[in-house]
């Protein structure tokens, strides 16, 4: 059936079965292929997107669930080659390995970062604790996501809390 | 793997959703959030004919707050529920068994009337209803019921629910101002299912006697369970050292959980122990606002 929805600012439409995942849909159908699919129920959290500003699984999604939603995957989070605050954080703190996890970790921290730009190492870690990295490099991300929250606070405020990692 | 196939319909209209459900002989399935129902699809531990997707039904989204109670329309998310700051007051057991509820992701899809309908033994949300003495309206075919969470949970998976209804919401009973609780969770990782939760809330008389003390635990039996004799312990008591050991005790004493590839049954009785014991120490210890 005929699905419509915005993907990273564009409107599209594709024909899809209902079984189709939305993180199906978005590799097979319209080649975004950042958004990676790992454990396929829910569980390891790299395929997350931001719907409608929700960080949410796009492998728990059906696509023709996205009807009328504003979809942004991990390609949509920067501008162009230009590497956005956050993505630029974690190649600054090497909170990345072997990438697999990397866009549902940066998904993720967006939402996280644009909600809350003052939360705290334990909020990130429990946020992030839907997010599986085999490679285990968890420090290294969370200081990443630490280290970027400055440029997620309004421009006009002097300093940031201070709480630096 | 791929989910089997499907046919898909989203109606607007409730009756709309409960004519789909019923056209099906049974093989038509509600989808609401869909992070329990989507996970049994690929695992191909359901294959229904028809998925009834239930998010245009804006009727069922609400949060109303009364003398009566908390309500929850059957597709409030849980990310909902932790946004509304009336809950703090109005039922701060539901909001701290929320928080518990899976990962951020499932928390921003995952909904109050899924969960109860997919009745996993380890589910927060069922125990709160359990614990709390809830009723759960239900439409259907024949028209609309409301069944009492102690009745509604049949087993692993299974709940009163016919083939052709449709939780509408939740109504949680009022809940007074000092009423003291604690909530109590225990998994190996932040996020997985419980190994074993445990929700206790009382009053307290004149004297600061504990009364109309409800103890509830998931994840040690088949259902969510009201541990009665736990309860009995402390009814008319004074919640001390003293009683909250012999509520751990009672409480561990009355379930009969499973070995399973997670935990023992030893381990598991233990531990739901321990959890009303946090719980109650939780309760009692709670500065009152």
């Amino acid at each position: 059936m005929s699905v419509r929805f915005e993907v990273n600012g564009k409107q599209v439409e594709v024909d899809v079965e209902p079984r189709m995942t939305l993180a199906d849909c978005l590799r097979h159908e319209l080649r975004l292929t950042g958004t990676h699919v790992g454990c396929e129920h829910g569980v390891c959290g790299t395929c997350t997107v931001i719907a409608d500003g929700a960080a949410v699984r796009s492998c728990l999604m059906l696509a023709v669930q996205a009807e009328g939603s504003r979809i942004v995957t991990v390609e949509g989070l920067s501008d162009g080659e230009e590497l956005s605050p956050l993505q630029k954080s974690f190649r600054r703190h090497h909170a990345l390995q072997c990438g697999f996890c990397t866009p549902g970790m940066l998904t993720t921290a967006h939402v996280l970062l644009s909600e809350e730009p003052d939360c705290d190492a334990t909020r990130v870690r429990e946020v992030l604790s839907g997010n599986l990295c085999r490679c285990t490099g968890y420090i290294s991300i969370v200081e990443a996501v630490l280290d970027a929250r400055a440029d997620y606070r309004p421009k006009d405020r002097a300093t940031g809390v201070a709480d630096k990692p | 793997m791929k989910m089997p196939p499907f046919e898909y319909a989203c109606p607007t209209t409730l009756s709309e959703a409960v004519a789909l459900l019923a056209s099906h002989d049974g093989e038509a399935k509600a989808l609401a959030g869909g992070q329990s129902l989507v996970p049994m699809l690929a695992f191909r531990l359901a294959q229904p004919a028809l998925l009834v997707d239930l998010r245009k039904l804006a009727e069922l989204r609400e949060i109303k707050i009364s003398a009566d109670g908390v309500r929850l329309g059957a597709m409030v998310r849980w990310r909902d529920i932790l946004d509304d700051r009336r809950l703090d007051t109005a039922h701060p057991l539901l909001k701290a068994a929320v928080a518990e509820v899976a990962h951020y992701q499932i928390r921003n899809r995952g909904t109050v009337g899924g969960s109860l309908a997919h009745a996993d033994p380890a589910a927060e949300m069922p125990g709160i209803a359990v614990t709390c003495e809830a009723e759960i309206s239900v439409v259907g075919k024949s028209g609309s019921r409301v069944i009492r969470a102690a009745e509604f949970f049949h087993g692993p998976l299974m709940t009163a629910l016919a083939a052709d209804e449709i939780i509408v919401d939740v109504r949680l009973p009022a809940w007074p101002p000092g009423r003291r609780w604690g909530f109590q969770e225990f998994a190996r990782r932040r996020g997985d299912f419980a190994l074993a939760a445990a929700a206790v809330f009382y009053d307290e008389d004149a004297s600061g006697k504990a009364r109309n003390v409800h103890v509830g635990a998931i994840g040690v039996a088949d259902r969510p369970l009201r541990l009665h004799a736990a309860e009995a312990v402390l009814n008319g008591q004074f919640i001390d050292e003293d009683t909250i050991g012999k509520a751990e005790a009672a409480a561990s004493a009355s379930v009969n959980p499973q070995d399973d590839i997670h935990a023992s049954a030893a381990y598991r009785r233990a531990l739901v122990g321990t959890m009303v014991e946090r719980a109650l120490k939780a309760a009692r210890s709670r500065e009152m606002g």
